[in-house]
C-alpha cells in the first residue's frame, strides 16, 4: 500500500492508511481482511514481534525445466526478488505469551502461495521440529494449492506433510491451522484441514476446487458466501471464525488448554 | 506423422486387427490359430511404427482409451469371492470408488479402486470415477477393516480428479482427502497402489499413496490435467500438449524422479489390446511387490513409507 491513502477492496471507501494498518490491516468500515505478508503476520502474532526465521536457505530447482509461457526458473527468481522471501512458506520460532512455539505462514505472493518441493519440504521440517522438541506448531495457510510447475513431485508433498501430522498426533503435540483468504487445492486437502482445531478469518475462501472450476463443471452460478469461511464453519469443517484482532488471544488460549498451562 | 493425429487415428490398424482376433477366439481351427498368431505379429509390428511418434498426450489419450481395462475388470479377473462393500456409514455411497476384500494367492486381501463406466448410464453413474467425499470416507473404512484383520490393501487408480461440485465441497471434499492421505501414513497393514489408467491430482491421492506406487507403462499420474494446466498456465486450450509435455507425468518420469517404484509394462498396443497380457503383467509385479513387503514387520513397513515420501521433493539446500 503506497501513499497516505487507500481504497478498501471490499467496501470501495477511501480510508486512511494507518486506521487500517492499526487495525491488523483489516478495513475498520466494513472489516475486510487485506492480505498479510509473513512479516506483517508474525509481528501481531510473537511476544514483541520477535522471532526467529528457520529453513531459509532451502531453494528450488525446477526440476522438471517447466516452461509455459515463462520459464519456472525465471519465475522463481522474479519473485525472490519481489517477496525477498526464498519460496511460499516462511518457518519461525518464537514465543507468544512465553510459551515457545514454531509457526509457519504461507506468501501468498509468492507464485499464488502454491506447494512445490521446497513448501512441502519446509512444513513437513517444521512439523518434525515441533515433534522432536515438543512444541506447539501453527500453520497460517495461504495457497492456490500445489505448484503445477513441479508436476507430481508437488502433489506428493501433500502426502509428505500429512504424514508428519500423523506422527505429531502421536506425540500429542498440538497443531492449530489457521486458514486465510484464499486456502484451496492441494494445501486445503492436506495440511491446512487436519490441525487440531481448524481456523480460518472472516469470510476467506476455502475450498477443494476453485470456484471457477466448479462452475464450469455444474454449469451454475454458485450461492452467495459459497466456500467462505462462515460457510465451511457451517458446515463442520471449522472450529471457529476468529477475526484478526482475536487470533493471538485464541491462538493462546488454545495451546494453553491443550498443554493445561493455566495462567 | 504429425502432431495434430489422435492417439485413436494412430492406432487404427492396431484395433483393426485385435476385432479380428477377437472374432477368432473360440475358433479350434488350426488354420484359424495361425491366423491369430499372424495377427498378433502385426500388432507388435504395427505399434514398433507407432511408438516412437507418441508424445506425452497421446500417452494420456492411452490412459483415458475407452476400452482400457478398468478397476473391476482387474478385479475379476486376478481375484476371487470379491465382495464389494457399500457406503461411507456416515450418509452415502460413491459408485465412483469400489472397495471390498477377495482372495488373492488362497490369501485375503482389501481392495478399493476407482470406477469408470462402460457405457452412458454405468458412465454417469459412476460420475466418470470423480468421487465425492463419501468414496474416500468409504475407502478408508475398508482400509482400516483391511489393517483389523491384518490383510494386505491394493488400490486401483484411474479418475480424472476428485468431482468439483457444490454438494462435494459442503461435505468436505479437501478434509476427506487430508483425513485419508494421513491416516494411509500409519496403516499397519501393507498398501500397494496401481495407477491403472488416470491418476488425476488429489483425487488420485486420496486412495493412491502407500508403500508402493506401480504404474502402468501408460498411464499418468499428475497434478493437474493437461487440459487444466494449458488453460491456467497458457491460458489457451490448444496448449494441451505442450502442458503434457511440461508436467512430465508418465511412469517412466516419475520412475526417474523417485516417486513410483516399478513400472508395469503394456502389451503392444497398450492395455485395451490385450487384457489377458496386462492381467499377466499386472499379477507379476504386484505378486513380487506384496512379497516383499510382507516379509518386513509392521514397524519397518512404516518407518519406509514415512521415508519413502519424506525423500520425494527436489530442492538445493546452501
Amino acid at each position: 500500500m503506497k501513499g497516505l491513502w487507500t481504497r478498501c477492496n471490499q467496501c470501495r471507501r477511501i480510508l486512511y492508511k494507518k486506521d487500517i494498518l492499526d487495525n491488523y490491516s483489516v478495513c475498520p468500515a466494513c472489516n475486510f481482511h487485506f492480505r498479510l505478508t509473513p512479516k506483517e503476520r508474525l509481528g501481531f502474532l510473537y511476544d514483541q514481534a520477535q522471532f526467529e526465521k528457520l529453513d531459509e536457505n532451502i531453494h528450488s530447482d525446477d526440476p522438471l525445466k517447466f516452461e509455459d509461457t515463462k520459464k519456472y526458473s525465471q519465475r522463481l527468481r522474479e519473485y525472490r526478488e519481489k517477496t525477498s522471501n526464498p519460496d511460499a512458506v516462511v518457518n519461525t520460532v518464537g514465543t507468544m505469551e512465553g510459551i515457545r512455539v514454531i509457526i509457519s505462514v504461507m506468501d501468498f505472493r509468492f507464485l499464488g502461495g502454491s506447494m512445490g518441493s521446497v513448501v512441502g519440504e519446509k512444513v513437513t521440517r517444521a512439523l518434525e521440529r515441533a515433534l522432536n522438541e515438543k512444541l506447539p506448531i501453527i500453520i497460517i495457510s495461504c495457497s492456490g494449492g500445489a505448484r503445477m510447475q513441479e508436476g507430481t513431485l508437488s502433489l506428493m508433498q501433500m502426502m509428505k506433510t500429512s504424514s508428519a501430522i500423523a506422527r505429531l498426533e502421536e506425540a500429542q503435540i498440538p497443531y492449530i491451522s489457521v486458514l486465510t483468504d484464499p486456502t484451496t487445492g492441494g494445501v486445503t486437502a492436506s495440511f491446512a484441514m487436519l490441525g487440531d482445531i481448524n481456523i480460518a478469518e472472516p469470510n476467506a475462501l476455502i475450498g477443494f476446487a476453485g470456484p471457477r472450476v466448479i462452475e464450469q463443471t455444474i454449469k451454475q452460478k454458485l450461492p452467495k458466501g459459497f466456500q467462505r469461511s462462515e460457510f465451511l464453519l457451517q458446515h463442520g469443517m471449522l472450529d471457529d471464525v476468529v477475526q484478526r484482532k482475536h487470533l493471538r488471544p485464541y491462538i493462546i488460549r488454545a495451546v494453553r488448554l491443550f498443554l493445561n498451562l493455566p495462567r | 506423422m504429425s502432431e495434430e493425429k489422435s492417439f485413436h487415428e494412430l492406432e487404427k490398424n492396431i484395433i483393426q486387427a485385435k476385432e479380428e482376433i477377437e472374432a477368432l477366439r473360440f475358433s479350434d481351427d488350426p488354420e484359424d490359430q495361425t491366423k491369430v498368431s499372424q495377427l498378433k505379429e502385426k500388432i507388435t509390428q504395427e505399434w514398433k511404427k507407432i511408438r516412437p511418434y507418441l508424445n506425452p498426450y497421446h500417452i494420456v489419450q492411452m490412459a483415458r482409451h475407452p476400452q482400457r481395462p478398468y478397476t473391476l475388470d482387474y478385479i475379476s479377473f486376478l481375484f476371487h469371492d470379491f465382495i464389494e462393500l457399500h457406503g461411507d456409514r456416515r450418509s452415502a455411497d460413491d459408485a465412483a470408488i469400489v472397495a471390498g476384500f477377495a482372495f488373492y494367492r488362497k490369501k485375503s486381501i482389501a481392495l478399493v479402486g476407482h470406477q469408470k463406466g462402460r457405457r452412458t448410464r454405468e458412465r454417469l453413474n459412476r460420475n466418470f470415477a470423480q468421487p465425492n467425499p463419501e468414496g474416500y470416507r468409504k475407502a478408508l473404512r475398508v482400509m482400516k477393516l483391511a489393517e483389523k484383520f491384518g490383510v494386505p490393501l491394493v488400490t486401483f487408480i484411474d479418475t480424472p480428479g476428485a468431482y468439483p461440485g457444490i454438494r462435494a465441497e459442503e461435505k468436505g471434499q479437501a478434509e476427506a482427502i487430508a483425513y485419508n492421505i494421513k491416516e494411509i501414513s500409519r496403516i499397519k497393514v501393507p498398501v500397494v497402489n496401481v495407477v491403472i489408467g488416470e491418476g488425476g491430482s488429489g483425487g488420485a491421492l486420496g486412495i493412491g499413496v502407500g508403500d508402493a506406487i506401480l504404474m502402468l507403462e501408460n498411464s499418468f499420474y499428475s497434478v493437474i490435467s493437461p487440459e487444466g494446466c494449458a488453460a491456467i498456465l497458457w491460458k489457451d486450450q490448444g496448449a494441451v500438449s505442450e502442458a503434457a509435455e511440461n508436467l512430465k507425468f508418465l511412469a517412466k518420469d516419475l520412475l526417474d524422479l523417485g516417486i513410483i517404484d516399478e513400472i508395469i509394462p503394456e502389451p503392444p498396443g497398450g492395455a485395451h489390446v490385450d487384457y489377458e497380457q496386462t492381467f499377466a503383467n499386472t499379477e507379476k509385479v504386484l505378486n513380487q511387490t506384496l512379497q516383499n513387503l510382507e516379509s518386513l514387520s509392521p514397524e519397518k513397513r512404516l518407518e519406509k513409507r514415512y521415508q519413502k515420501f519424506r525423500k520425494i521433493g527436489v530442492f538445493t539446500e546452501k
